[in-house]
């Protein structure tokens, strides 16, 4: 537990990164989003949990403002990354994703080669001057992704021919290559088996470095493996925010223990 | 637990009533299926010996060879070869020369038939052959007073006893064709002067009159086909695409938008005689686009094939999954870069085939065409491109419907060639589809 020790020191000495205050989510009608008030800290991991329709996915799709897409959807609040308000409407959302780039919960790998994967996002933000600054970044961005050494000599073959585990690596390296500040995960390893799930893992674990990580999971063992704090939704408002220890070894919410004790969810 | 005991009672060999029927009518439906297959396909081989049968002969042609005099004293009675002399000489100058031709080659042959006239013997020969030589002559004016060998078309009727469509009992009783005349065409055949060959002039050749269907061909209709289809394409293509992108990934979903859905849709069910009325109305009336011209049956048909393609298109978008747009959204593309680089690429396959269809479906439209006057009969190729839109044409399945109309075997013969053109153009153009299909698919 000494570990654990240092990790909560480590989390009290960083800034906040995203500050959400009093945010509302309604899909038409449907209320889905509560009141909710988070404060995520700079290079930490940070796990969303709680049973399915909690509210979880969607919280997070409001962090980058992935939510504009759907037409009902109308977000209420003051959600802010590094102290500018990310729903102002100066904003222009297609940066702030470049910033707070996103990995989905199923690999969606574009259809084109490995190489061009990753090389979209930095071609149309214009981050490489030549063709050699372009590789350079991609490399960069695949041995982030820890996914390198695998495919470092097929860079031209299609990414949808990569294993389950490969892809979702590779959809890591697709958004960390665009620079981001903040990375959003919602459930990337629902569709992974257990193998590449732990790599997964560590690679998230690893990103902490550079990165403000965000994951939402349905898994608490992964939630209590690699986060530092955890925040635990139910039916749309956030029960209990804390760090993860506390959290999984004594919750203040008794709804809280109920669900990581299995008798909610 | 009575059922489970029952179950166990008649084991897994024994089959009850109720399994027994079930499987019966499984069978029947199978059976069913096949018949109405079945059905299809025998549909299919009549329709097609039918045609087959009957336009296959369009195809190939009775020519006579004629060794022609071209007498300087028919032709060019001053002797000195002014052009605009040699003009004033019509058609009928130049049947007598025909005439003579023929009995020439009967008298080379030895070929004597008792009660022929001379005048029956030059009317084996079509009257386009008098405009052959007359062209040619005009052509090549220094070749008056000499000897040249043509190839002519034979008449129509001459054309039709070979290919079985005349017997000697239709021209006992015909006025146009008379026995002696078959006399003569058979003797012809076997001394090699008559024969029947390819015939090339069926596609390029223009429409021809009642006198001389054959002469009558689909080079107008081709290119007036040919280009409206142009017009179709570069019109209908980008208009569709565009709406059909606006409609899907950018507009929002409101009454109004599922108004324009609910009229896209009923407007792909309008009979196409309607939208030849709108065009009568709008693109000759209104616009005063001239008639008979491509560049209105272009129009309409555009206007016909736009709903096609942008259902074709929408139905593409939509089966591109979501999770695509995610992707590109997520690593900061805009809306629009998204579409261009990842959606529509993967839809593209499907957006080709919408068009190859609908543009397969306007090849074959008829009943909008009547309307805007292109059932007219055009003898004169229309100009290349651009001026040509404007030119009078005709269109592939119009020619059809205009030979079916008028009253000569020979011309229904060529309605049935017609159709296997069109036919060929149809395939050719599925075709098409099924190879830009295969070679854009990829998975995802």
């Amino acid at each position: 537990m000494n570990d654990m020790r240092i990790l909560e020191r480590d989390v009290d000495a960083n800034k906040v990164k995203i500050s959400a205050q009093n945010c509302d989510v309604y899909y038409g009608d449907t209320h889905a989003i509560k009141d909710v008030s988070v404060d995520i800290s700079d290079r930490t991991v940070t796990a969303f949990i709680g049973p399915s329709g909690c509210g979880k996915s969607t919280f997070l799709r409001c962090l980058n403002r992935m939510n504009d897409t759907i037409d009902v959807c109308r977000v209420t609040g003051d959600i802010r990354l590094d102290d500018q308000n990310i729903y102002d409407s100066r904003v222009d959302p297609v940066q702030l994703r470049a910033k707070v780039g996103m990995v989905f919960q199923k690999p969606n790998p574009f259809p084109k080669s490995i190489y061009d994967n990753v090389a979209y996002g930095p071609r149309i933000h214009g981050l490489a001057r030549n063709k050699a600054d372009l590789d350079e970044i991609v490399e960069k961005a695949l041995r982030r992704g820890a996914i390198w050494d695998e495919v470092k000599d097929r860079l031209h073959a299609p990414g949808t021919g990569l294993s389950g585990g490969q892809q979702q690596r590779l959809c890591i390296a697709r958004a960390v290559a665009t620079e981001p500040e903040v990375l959003l995960m919602d459930e990337p390893c629902s569709a992974l088996d257990p193998i590449a799930t732990l790599q997964v893992e560590e690679l998230i674990d690893e990103l902490r470095r550079d990165y403000s990580v965000v994951i939402v999971t349905h898994s608490m063992q992964q939630a209590a493996r690699v986060s530092q704090k955890t925040a635990f939704f139910h039916l749309g408002s956030l029960v209990e925010y804390g760090e993860t220890g506390q959290i999984f070894t004594n919750p203040k919410d008794e709804r809280t223990e109920s669900y990581i004790t299995g008798r909610i969810g | 637990m009575t059922d489970a005991s029952a179950n166990t009672a008649t084991g897994l060999y024994a089959t009850d009533a109720h399994i027994r029927k079930r499987n019966a009518a499984e069978k029947r439906f199978r059976l069913y299926g096949l018949a109405a297959v079945c059905v299809g396909i025998l549909a299919l081989i009549v329709l097609m010996t039918s045609i087959l049968g009957n336009g296959v002969s369009a195809f190939r042609q009775t020519y006579v060879t004629l060794n022609i005099e071209l007498l300087e004293a028919k032709l060019d009675k001053n002797g000195n070869r002014n052009i605009d002399d040699i003009k004033k000489v019509s058609t009928f100058g130049y049947a007598p020369l025909i005439q003579a031709g023929v009995e020439a080659a009967m008298a080379e042959n030895g070929i004597e038939i008792e009660g022929l006239t001379g005048k029956q013997a030059g009317g084996i020969i079509s009257k386009e052959a008098a405009a052959q030589l007359r062209n040619f002559v005009i052509a090549n004016p220094d070749a008056i007073g000499t000897t040249v060998e043509f190839d002519v078309l034979a008449n129509a009727q001459i054309d039709g006893y070979f290919k079985g469509r005349v017997d000697r009992a239709d021209a006992e009783l015909l006025k146009t064709v008379s026995p002696v005349q078959l006399d003569l065409s058979d003797a012809l055949l076997e001394a090699g002067v008559l024969r029947t060959k390819f015939n090339t002039a069926f596609i390029t050749a223009p429409d021809a009159s009642d006198n001389r269907p054959e002469a009558a061909g689909l080079g107008v209709a081709i290119l007036g086909s040919f280009y409206m289809m142009i017009v179709v394409l570069v019109l209908a293509l980008p208009i569709g695409v565009a709406a059909s992108i606006y409609l899907e990934e950018f507009a929002p979903k409101n009454r109004w938008t599922d108004l324009i859905e609910v009229n896209i849709s009923n407007l792909a069910a309008v009979p196409s005689i309607v939208f030849g009325i709108l065009g009568l109305a709008i693109f000759i009336n209104f616009a005063g686009l001239p008639q008979s011209a491509p560049i209105v049956g272009g129009l309409v048909l555009t206007l016909m094939t736009l709903p096609t393609i942008i259902i074709a298109t929408r139905a593409a978008l939509k089966a591109v999954p979501p999770s695509i747009r995610d992707a590109a959204l997520g690593v900061g593309a805009s809306k629009m870069q998204a579409v261009f680089h990842h959606v529509l690429p993967l839809a593209a396959p499907g957006i080709l085939t919408g068009t190859i269809i609908g543009l397969a479906q306007a090849l074959g439209e008829t009943a909008p065409l009547l309307l805007i006057g292109m059932v007219a009969f055009v003898r004169e190729y229309p100009a290349g491109p651009p001026e040509g839109f404007f030119d009078p044409a005709s269109a592939l399945p119009v020619q059809v419907y205009n030979w079916t109309q008028r009253a000569d075997a020979a011309l229904v013969e060529r309605a049935s060639g017609a159709i296997i053109v069109l036919l060929v153009f149809l395939l050719i153009m599925n075709v098409a589809a099924i190879i830009l299909r295969r070679r854009f698919e990829r998975r995802w």
